[in-house]
């Protein structure tokens, strides 16, 4: 009897939590909730740190010397690519003072950076969230957008006053418009189908030009009022593999995130300047 | 019987806090340990499927709270769970020295068999594979490693009653 009751008593607590609004009864007591456990939280996650951290450092070594072959290359692959940009930028910046180039709010300078620790992560494998330590007080708000110093995390989907919820680039809910920085091809990053940390560049054309290696940055579109919520210029990631197939409308590209979303610890919430 | 619902209420509470803070961030495959599930199954063999069920729904409520999710999903889930682990322990393993490891992994299989269903509802899905062989095996693995040291817990917390026996009559 107690259980049945129990078991209704949830089924009523779902429905009336999808049911309600952002700012519903249901909605704010949670938040209130969490508001209680977050200094909880953030105590678990400081004494769990070192623990963590000397895991991580422990199966990182196993990979090192061949990560470090690979680094090298990639270093000097870089050197090479590093001149050859610096030489568009101030072509580029040049260009735009002959055209009077008027630009929308741009990354990073259109935002103030908010760095924030991860306490936490929701316990199922369903929902690719984490729960962060700054929330409203620090100025954060819905749908502000997440990053670390390798490239973007996700977005802000729910704020306390000292907590936010991250919702993962490589979730169910997440869709990214996106371009391939090196021919423009853009499309729409979503999250795989073979694992939880594999993502997918959707709805590019199969006439777009599309290699391994290629690097996807977030699109920032602007149409009337509507505009992404995500800045242009983002790094997302590298395209992994480029396939298509006769029947298939759009080309299948997999693409490697440049965040390792296992061993999140710190992230930077962008806030916009003007809001 | 309410300073078992005291501690119980405590100790999950503190369990709910760890499983977010530390050990969702322990990840095997994509299989996370599950403190509070098998410390619901421990408290439900030890004290039957009412108090089980109640734990469970206490236990699911401040996962669901300390994780901004859905609130109510994971007390559907937990409190079914405590239920049943309750009515096997009342017929098998009550008062057992040993935890039951069926329990645990009956529980677990359960917890996330029912979690597919219900997420599948909700519009998020896993593919089969992924399920079975990146997130609910690590999962049943670490389960079955936490088993021991925290139905020892269990048992020191509610110090067990002597193991009661239940005549079979046989069958005529």
């Amino acid at each position: 009897m107690v259980a049945a009751v129990l078991v209704l008593f949830s089924l009523a607590l779902i429905t009336v939590y999808f049911r309600e609004s952002e700012g519903g009864t249901l909605h704010s007591a949670q938040r209130i909730g969490l508001s209680v456990a977050m200094p909880f939280e953030v105590a678990g996650e400081r004494i769990a740190r070192p623990f963590r951290d000397a895991w991580g450092w422990t199966s990182d070594l196993v990979g090192a010397k061949q990560e470090n072959e690979k680094l090298r290359k990639q270093i000097e692959a870089l050197r090479q690519r590093v001149i050859q940009e610096q030489t568009a930028v101030s072509e580029n910046d040049r260009l735009r003072e002959l055209l009077s180039f008027v630009d929308g709010p741009g990354f990073p300078a259109g935002f103030t950076g908010v760095s924030t620790r991860v306490v936490g992560r929701p316990p199922s494998a369903y929902n690719q969230e984490v729960l962060i330590a700054a929330g409203s007080s620090a100025g954060i708000s819905r749908n502000d957008p997440v990053v670390t110093q390798d490239g973007l995390v996700g977005l802000v989907t729910n704020v306390t006053s000292n907590g936010a919820k991250v919702t993962l680039i490589t979730d169910q809910s997440s869709a990214v418009s996106a371009i391939v920085l090196e021919s423009g091809a853009a499309g729409l990053v979503r999250h795989g189908p073979s694992n939880s940390s594999a993502l997918v560049l959707d709805r590019v054309g199969k006439d777009e030009l599309v290699e391994e290696g290629n690097l996807v940055i977030t699109a920032g579109w602007r149409s009337g009022k509507l505009e992404s919520l995500y800045p242009r210029g983002i790094p997302v990631g590298m395209v992994k593999s480029v396939g298509q197939q006769d029947v298939d409308l759009y080309k299948r590209i997999q693409v490697a995130p440049l965040v390792n979303f296992d061993a999140l610890a710190e992230v930077i919430v962008l806030v916009p300047k003007k809001r | 019987m309410t300073a078992d619902a005291v501690k119980a209420g405590a100790l999950l509470l503190f369990a709910a806090l760890v499983q977010v803070s530390i050990a969702s961030a322990i990840e095997v495959a994509e299989g996370h340990p599950d403190v509070v599930l098998v410390l619901v199954i421990g408290i439900a063999l030890l004290r039957g499927p009412v108090f089980g069920a109640v734990a469970g729904f206490w236990a699911g409520l401040v996962l669901d709270v300390a994780s901004l999710e859905t609130l109510g999903l994971t007390s559907l889930l937990l409190t079914l769970v405590g239920y049943f682990a309750g009515r096997l322990g009342d017929v098998t393993t009550k008062s057992s020295a040993h935890p039951s490891l069926v329990a645990v992994a009956l529980g677990t299989v359960g917890f996330g068999l029912g979690s597919a269903v219900v997420h599948f509802m909700l519009g998020s899905t896993l593919s089969a594979a992924q399920f079975f062989v990146g997130v609910l095996l690590p999962t049943l693995a670490l389960n079955m490693l936490l088993a021991y040291p925290l139905y020892g817990l269990c048992r020191r917390i509610f110090h067990a009653e002597p193991r009661e026996r239940r005549e079979v009559s046989p069958a005529v």
